[in-house]
């Protein structure tokens, strides 16, 4: 295991080389010391959710391709990151995703198959954000910060900080989301009132066609400075580096000392959504460099270095990944379409006698075609 | 037992009930904590409620409306003050893509019982942006209602009614009006009260059905009290609810009267009055003596303060409109 130390101003925080080696420690320009000390059990625990994150992400895919979900927003090259943030979730934290964060919410173990109605059109991917400690997805771009921040100055006036139990909140954004105006209202109200709040940004490179130098002319975490908070890159291709990171950020905002901005150096190894069409705008070597720091294969070259894992485990995995997706395919496949009158439902809490009006001339119209070839 | 108060003391008594009857419940905004609001409507409350509870934020209305989602998400009830209507459009996004939706789009899971208070229309002599009436934009949005108070009775239950309420609520105060004082029955229970989303009949009539609401309701009154002079009984009714429109006591004065007129500050086009005729043709096409006439500002951008008498609507104008419906 190499010694580590500090990474230089802009360097990555990093715990696990593409190679698979290990690095012990890192120690921050704030003198944070990010080391990752897992058991043997939870290294092959982090593996097995990378391995059937992407799996998930991969059967979703197919999916779209095979005209059962209308479109899909693959996370694939992006598992590190989410799976070090998410499994550095305490379960009294709360998280608010964007429309990405599939592996995030596998780690809060949610059943995958929650927002896939959203994607297949059967519903808007409605669940009880306070159920699950995880926020509805949200596809405006940003304003879940915001929603996250409101979330985090609750926290606080509820007394839930300044404990080593206290709660703390992660808002996950792109890098095309640090230009919107409510992640920079983010930032500063979250810096104003020191809220129990990390800001994490996967910098995936791209915002659909537009490279991240269309949205910034420094580097994403630097932005922090200029809003009183800590910021701090980290390798997005590192599980254990993402994880110490967001950890230590986690309970720094738990204890009451307020937010940090991670930048997770990343790269969206997709298109966008199954909309896009990433060869217009990037060329097959960048991806192909990126391939190499693979967050899957370092991890996995790591264990077996280290003897933690054997090939039956691998297969084991695979299996699993395997029989979870089959799984989830099965079931989207029998996901039903909503009854067209359910449109009506849920509009107000407390109805609209518009709303219900228009119910009951919609029911007695589509009464109408009752017996007809209609 | 009933006190004389000025709408805007009224807003302010209204909203310390609900400070000390929910715990919940959180005002926000930009200068409503020291300064009491530049329209000093939340006057005293931070001193007596601190600074947790009566949040004085950075100058940002999407962040106001932002975090009061997040808020809500977590248990709070916020009451968030945009400090004039011409500010409210960079929460605009916030409003109707957030506030309006979520409820629907957790299958009802998800409650934000915001309410969104805006200080709206003209005829206090301001410079650009802080004399607008942006209530269409709202009353369009499916999930949003929107209510707007005209009288002190009305701002001191509406206000309480909205905040105890579980919809996101865009709540409209009449701001030239704000220190027109009425008697104020206190003390009543809310749900005694005037109901929040009905309308109501503020002067009884025969001739002509004028409907109005926020400023425009003592306009309309005024106009009615001239009227009779004249041998004319104006019936007015206070729409009090925009989104949800509460007609059925519209469409009975209608049916009765023949003629209707509606009146308010917004542009005509696109505008409430135009949803108000469209619908009073279905309902009472054949008791219409007249079509439904509006009485608006221009289509324009809100002029310089100098000339808003001749914008917006004002008596006379009530007045012609009344006569034109006696010309068909």
């Amino acid at each position: 295991m190499a010694k580590g130390g500090s990474p230089p101003d802009g360097e990555l925080v990093q715990l696990l080389t593409p190679e698979g080696e290990r690095i012990e420690s890192v120690t921050g320009s704030d003198g944070t010391v990010y080391r990752a000390d897992f058991t043997d059990e939870e290294y092959r625990g982090l593996y097995r959710d990378l391995v059937i994150v992407r799996k998930l992400d991969a059967e979703a895919t197919a999916l779209q391709r095979q005209g059962e979900l209308g479109i899909w927003a693959s996370l694939l090259g992006q598992e590190a990151a989410q799976v070090g943030s998410g499994r550095a979730l305490r379960p009294q934290d709360m998280a608010f995703p964007t429309y990405r964060e599939h592996g995030v919410l596998y780690c809060r173990g949610i059943d995958p198959i929650m927002p896939l109605g959203l994607f297949r059109g059967v519903d808007q991917g409605g669940w009880d954000p306070n159920e699950f400690k995880f926020n509805m997805y949200t596809i405006v771009i940003g304003a879940q910060t915001l929603h996250a921040t409101g979330y985090a100055m609750g926290v606080t006036m509820d007394g839930k900080t300044g404990t080593d139990d206290g709660e703390a909140v992660i808002a996950y954004f792109g890098d095309g989301a640090t230009s919107q105006g409510d992640v920079n209202e983010a930032f500063i109200w979250a810096g104003v009132f020191n809220s129990p709040l990390v800001f994490f940004c996967q910098n995936n490179q791209y915002a659909i066609s537009e490279p991240l130098e269309r949205q910034t002319r420094i580097p994403l975490y630097r932005r922090a400075g200029g809003f009183g908070f800590p910021g701090i890159r980290v390798d997005g291709n590192d599980v254990l580096a993402t994880y110490a990171v967001t950890r230590a950020a986690l309970d720094h905002a738990r204890l009451g000392q307020g937010p940090t901005l991670i930048e997770a150096y990343t790269y969206r190894m997709g298109a966008h959504t199954t909309n896009d069409d990433p060869t217009r705008y990037r060329i097959a070597s960048e991806v192909e460099a990126w391939q190499a720091k693979d967050p899957i294969k370092r991890v996995r070259a790591f264990l077996e270095r280290e003897q933690i894992a054997d090939a039956a485990f691998f297969a084991e995995v695979d299996e699993q990944a395997k029989r979870e997706s089959l799984h989830l395919r099965e079931r989207v496949l029998e996901m039903p379409d909503p009854a067209p009158v359910t449109m009506f439902d849920n509009v107000y809490p407390n109805g609209s006698p518009l709303v219900d009006k228009e119910r009951e001339r919609f029911v007695e119209y589509q009464a109408s075609f009752e017996g007809s070839a209609h | 037992m009933a006190e004389k108060l000025t709408i805007g003391k009224a807003l302010t008594t209204g909203m310390r009930r609900a400070l000390e009857n929910d715990p919940k419940v959180v005002i926000m905004g930009e200068d409503v904590g020291k300064l009491g609001g530049v329209f000093r409507i939340t006057d005293g409350l931070q001193k007596d409620f601190g600074e947790d509870r009566v949040i004085d934020t950075p100058l940002a209305e999407s962040g106001i409306i932002g975090t009061a989602v997040g808020l809500a998400i977590r248990g709070y009830r916020p009451v968030c003050e945009i400090q004039f209507d011409g500010f409210v459009y960079p929460a605009y996004d916030q409003i109707v893509s957030q506030v309006a939706k979520m409820h629907f789009r957790s299958q009802g899971k998800v409650r934000l019982p915001i309410v969104i208070r805006i200080p709206f229309g003209g005829g206090i002599g301001a410079v650009e942006h802080h004399s607008e009436s942006p209530e269409a934009y709202f009353a369009h949005t499916a999930g949003l209602k929107v209510v707007a108070c005209s009288s002190p009775e009305d701002a001191h239950y509406m206000i309480q009614q909205a905040i105890a309420s579980d919809d996101p609520i865009v709540f409209l105060e009449p701001k030239r009006r704000y220190w027109e004082k009425g008697d104020v029955e206190l003390g009543l229970d809310l749900d005694s009260a005037y109901p929040l989303h009905a309308s109501k009949t503020v002067r009884a009539g025969t001739d002509v059905t004028v409907l109005a609401y926020g400023p425009m309701v003592r306009t309309s009154l005024d106009a009615a009290a001239a009227a009779e002079e004249d041998g004319r009984s104006l019936e007015v009714i206070d729409l009090r609810t925009l989104s949800p429109l509460d007609l059925a006591p519209v469409y009975e004065s209608v049916k009765r009267t023949g003629r209707c007129v509606v009146v308010h500050e917004a542009p005509s086009n696109v505008g409430l009055g135009a949803e108000l005729a469209a619908r009073i043709t279905e309902e009472c096409f054949y008791s219409l003596e007249a079509p439904v006439l509006r009485v608006t500002a221009p289509n324009t951008p809100y002029p310089a303060a100098r000339v808003e008498e001749e914008y917006l609507p004002d008596l006379d104008r009530v007045l012609d409109a009344v006569d034109r419906t006696f010309g068909w």
